[in-house]
């Protein structure tokens, strides 16, 4: 059994701006089962995080309780992380955006975790709008204790002991919609070519950014009846936006060359290129988006991809009229600007 | 692109880097292991099966197995192979019991063999145990060719040489000792059923620049002297010595003048410091021993006064390529430098000579002289003599030397059984899978960032003071355990079941050296550029799946691949193993037979 990753790298190992190598930006050896859909969604953030050279220690990881909470261990250990408790990674995040608006914030949650615990939480990080990657890797389990039905669980899928699932479903992606997140993917942990963009996507967004990412337990539901295994996702997955993120800098480069999808301009500069694998589809269309996804659930079909984006954001921030700078820097007297201005603001209510 | 196949030997061979590249195919990764453990007699026999002298060359070998080492791809150094060899032949235990029977019963063949270098030797120990009837003719008093009259006693004791020469000739083979062959023809007449001619390449090459005549007396042949000096007949050297020539040879020549009086010892060579064919470690071996190299020197002229020799005079040159990379050195304008000395020894290279083999006898010779000779069988014109060794295709090494003995001896059995000696015995492989529970392994797989350790040497003063002190003092057992763990299994397999794997994309993910890509076919060309890492180096394979579920394909590039086990280990389904391969190498009487 091997503890640790060799350091030791492929000698022709490609570097990004930073100079950091994809290697840099991994974290211990993980501990989760072999094979779990998990390992490959932290994998996926590792390059993600990497192609858009992002400074490890200005990036902060957030997470409740499950296996999915546990893996920002194994991802970014050069940054700042807190694995908080179940169901209430928003809290924490909320109180570190805050603080520190600057950082980049990766919120890890399951689907236990989110839909069921931490549902509350959820809906009023989604309303609140705060600027992070709300990642569920859900597997319709909690892995954690062992497999039960989470309540992502499709109606009628067969537990591994063959029990099927008597209630219905939440599709976080519809209560993200509903509750005005303005970025909403769904991914597949087994299909990275689509996750990384995303991913990518997801963490230039300047307001609150939800990946949904559809994540195989390998030991409690990849079993025949299941609705989560590789086999059943793979079979029923149906693109139906791939997203190509393109960095800033590559924009203003002359060789390059929008492709035949339209294109989501991001705030930082960068390009969202989106392409339809259905006509039929407006990921601009909050509304038409729900009705796309009801449709898609009643036929089995599990819709991948990017499923809502809108560009113009407001961020927790701008609703609270935040001063510019992030409120860890400010220092002493102006974050406590004395009685004096405590009686005038009194004296403004009398 | 073509799917690959793991259990073809022809595939598995080139992934284990060292044994593929030395000429014996000795199963390094084994014996280090072995090494490791501690068991030192097992490793010594496994080395002696392939390589027939793991003492000598675990002094001496010219180790092409170390810049083939993955090792060294993966880090600045390759594991130090050879001189893990020597720790094995060093403390061994009596291996008498382990020595293959000799047939009390011959086979009523009858071998002669000329010259004892290693090469006559390796065909010795391959055929005795089949019953063979083995003569063997040396002009020399003792066995060892080379190793033994060039070889300096500092650099091989004489003891592990007579250890591993009588192991060979005390199977019985029957020694002509102070023989030497004048004609072939006469030998002939004795009715032999196969002749092995293992007589190396004896003649030294000859500077012939102005003066040489003048001062014959200081200006030696490399070759000649270092024999002349082995066999005590050469005691001193002048203080001041010039050795003109960049090889091996020059290296045991500078360090043997260093030990008889030489205190200005200066080796020039025509080519630049890299250039020179010497091996890197003798170098610096001959560097640590105070000796200054001048490149880019070539010889003009001797310079004697009074008859006696006084210096050498030399152009110095710079080199040009043409555009086939061709290279040509050009003299410079400077004016030409002139070296005091009292000894010039010459060592430029050796050549073939066959005066004892009459040309009308039916073995053909080339137009530069040489017998012609099969690659594969050693075979000349005449079907029932063979060559090999320095003899065959001119001076190379010893290991080379027993290779071309292990294969002229599968041609001699197959000749003197009227088999067709075309027909190679095939090679074969084992694949064992090293599971022992969950994630465990057989071998230690984890990957050890340790640095090559350096082998410890006597004090210079002590070194130069001796011609039979070795100067190096071989690995202790510590630190040979702490090399060996740098040695990557290159033999224990990546071994993949399409039909299992889900396509969960563990082992892309955890990957330290970004081996594995699920991937679209496509042809070679066009996978290797769109891998997970650059795959640049063609000599290694690509290991390529049939179809997974999706319809790709898995790629492997063995390029990089550390062993490590970590694919597997991470794998849910077993679709990965780990698997150790043992190649079934052809030698005679071995599977050759069977
Ligand atoms: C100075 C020097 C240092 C070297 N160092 C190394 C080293 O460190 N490592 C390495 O791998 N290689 C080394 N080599 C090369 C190596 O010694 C040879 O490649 C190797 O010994 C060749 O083996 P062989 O069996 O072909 O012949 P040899 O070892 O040359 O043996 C040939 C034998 O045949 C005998 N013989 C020749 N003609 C007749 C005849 N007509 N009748 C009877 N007997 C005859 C000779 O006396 C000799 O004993 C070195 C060579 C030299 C010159
Ligand atoms: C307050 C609290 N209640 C219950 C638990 C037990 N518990 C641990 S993990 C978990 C479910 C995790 O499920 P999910 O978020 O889907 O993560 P997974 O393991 O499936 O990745 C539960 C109920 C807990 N740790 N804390
Ligand atoms: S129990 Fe399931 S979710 Fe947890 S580590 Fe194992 S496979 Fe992954
Ligand atoms: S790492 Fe070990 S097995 Fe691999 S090539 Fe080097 S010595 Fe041989
Ligand atoms: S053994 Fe497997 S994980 Fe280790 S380097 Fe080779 S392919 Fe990669
Ligand atoms: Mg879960």
């Amino acid at each position: 059994m091997s503890y640790i990753k060799p350091k030791v790298t492929h000698p022709a190992i490609a570097k990004n701006e930073l100079g950091f190598t994809r290697r840099d930006y991994e974290g211990s050896i993980s501990t989760l089962c072999a094979g779990c859909g998990h390992d490959s969604i932290s994998a996926a953030l590792i390059q993600a995080c990497y192609e858009l050279d992002l400074p490890p220690h200005r990036i902060a990881k957030i997470s409740g309780i499950g296996c999915s909470s546990k893996t920002p261990t194994y991802f970014l250990g050069a940054s700042h992380g807190f694995n908080s408790v179940h169901g209430r990674m928003p809290s924490v995040v909320t109180g570190a955006n805050i603080a520190n608006k600057d950082l980049v914030y990766i919120g890890v949650s399951g689907d236990g975790d989110t839909a069921s615990i931490g549902f509350g939480q959820f809906s009023h990080i989604v309303r609140r709008r705060l600027n992070m990657l709300y990642m569920v890797e859900n597997n319709g389990v909690y892995g954690l204790t062992k497999g039960q039905f989470s309540a992502t669980a499709d109606f009628g899928s067969a537990s591994k002991g063959g029990v099927p699932n008597p209630f219905d479903q939440i599709d976080l992606i519809q209560m993200a919609l509903q509750l005005g997140a303005t970025y909403v993917a769904r991914g597949f942990s087994g299909d990275k070519k689509q996750l990384v963009p995303l991913i990518k996507g997801a963490l230039s967004h300047p307001g609150f950014a939800m990946i949904d990412c559809i994540s195989p337990c390998v030991t409690f539901n990849n079993h025949e009846g299941s609705t989560r295994s590789y086999e059943y996702v793979r079979e029923h997955d149906v693109p139906v936006v791939t997203a190509d993120y393109v960095p800033y800098a590559k924009t203003i480069r002359v060789d390059y060359e929008p492709g035949t999808g339209t294109q989501v301009k991001m705030h930082d500069g960068s390009v969202l290129n989106l392409h339809k694998l259905d006509e039929d589809y407006d990921p601009y269309d909050r509304k038409k988006a729900i009705n796309y996804l009801l449709d898609c659930q009643e036929q089995g079909k599990i819709a991948t991809g990017m499923l809502y984006v809108n560009p113009d954001v407001t961020d927790f921030h701008d609703i609270m009229k935040t001063v510019d700078e992030p409120l860890s820097s400010l220092n002493y007297d102006r974050l406590n600007p004395g009685v004096e201005a405590l009686e005038s603001i009194n004296a403004s209510f009398r | 692109m073509k799917r690959s196949d793991i259990r073809d030997p022809d595939y598995i061979q080139k992934v284990v880097d060292c044994q593929h590249a030395c000429p014996a195919h000795t199963n390094v990764p084994e014996y280090i292991r072995l090494i490791a453990a501690e068991r030192y007699s097992d490793a010594y026999m496994l080395n002696w099966h392939s390589n027939v002298f793991p003492g000598v060359l675990g002094r001496t070998c010219d180790r092409p197995c170390e810049p083939a080492c993955r090792r060294g791809r993966v880090e600045e150094k390759p594991v130090a192979i050879c001189r893990l060899k020597r720790v094995a032949a060093d403390n061994k235990g009596d291996i008498g019991q382990r020595m293959p029977e000799i047939p009390k019963k011959k086979n009523g063949k009858r071998i002669a063999l000329i010259g004892a270098g290693p090469a006559s030797l390796a065909v010795a120990r391959d055929l005795m145990p089949l019953g063979y009837d083995i003569e063997l003719y040396e002009r020399e008093r003792r066995g060892g060719g080379f190793m033994r009259v060039q070889i300096p006693s500092f650099r091989l004791p004489a003891e592990v040489l007579d250890e591993e020469v009588d192991q060979i000739l005390n199977m019985g083979v029957k020694t002509h000792f102070g023989t030497e062959i004048t004609s072939l023809a006469a030998l002939l007449e004795e009715g032999f059923d196969a002749i092995f001619i293992g007589t190396g390449a004896p003649r030294g090459n000859w500077l012939d620049v102005a003066g040489a005549e003048a001062v014959a007396d200081n200006v030696h042949v490399g070759i000649d002297w270092l024999s002349s000096v082995h066999f005590g007949h050469t005691e001193k050297v002048g203080k001041r010595v010039v050795v003109i020539g960049g090889g091996n040879t020059a290296m045991d020549c500078c360090r043997t003048a260093r030990r008889l009086g030489g205190e200005e010892v200066t080796i020039t060579v025509r080519s630049g410091f890299e250039e020179m064919k010497a091996s890197e470690w003798e170098k610096e071996d001959a560097m640590a021993e105070g000796i200054p190299f001048l490149n880019y020197h070539q010889p003009l002229e001797y310079l004697s006064e009074n008859g006696k020799l006084v210096g050498m005079k030399f152009q110095k040159v710079r080199a040009e390529y043409d555009d086939n990379g061709r290279r040509k050195l050009i003299a410079t304008d400077e004016v030409p430098v002139t070296v005091a000395c009292d000894d010039v020894l010459v060592a430029i290279g050796q050549s073939n000579a066959f005066p004892w083999i009459e040309r009308d006898i039916g073995i053909d010779f080339d137009d530069r002289d040489m017998p012609i000779v099969d690659e594969l069988t050693h075979q000349s014109s005449l079907p029932n003599v063979f060559f090999g060794g320095d003899a065959a295709f001119g001076p190379k090494n010893i290991i080379t030397a027993v290779a071309h003995g292990h294969a002229a001896a599968i041609s001699i059995d197959l000749h003197c059984s009227s088999q067709d000696i075309r027909e190679r015995p095939v090679k074969g492989v084992n694949l064992i899978s090293q599971k022992m529970g969950l994630h465990d392994w057989s071998y230690s797989n984890a990957y050890d960032g340790l640095q090559r350790r350096i082998v410890p040497q006597v004090e210079l003063k002590a070194a130069l003071s001796s011609m039979s002190l070795e100067v190096e003092k071989g690995f202790d057992a510590e630190q040979a355990y702490e090399e060996a763990r740098r040695c990557l299994n290159c033999d224990v397999q990546t071994v993949f079941t399409e039909k299992l794997c889900i396509e969960c994309d563990a082992c892309v993910d955890i990957c330290p050296t970004d081996c594995i890509t699920f991937i679209e076919d496509a042809p070679e060309e066009l996978l290797r550029q769109s891998l997970m890492a650059p795959s640049t180096n063609l000599a290694q394979d690509l290991f390529v799946s049939s179809e997974v579920k999706t319809g790709r394909v898995m790629v492997k590039d063995e390029d990089v691949c550390l062993h490590c086990g970590l694919c597997a280990e991470r794998c849910p389904t077993s679709a990965w193993d780990m698997q150790k391969s043992i190649l079934k190498l052809p030698q005679a009487g071995g599977i050759c037979r069977t």
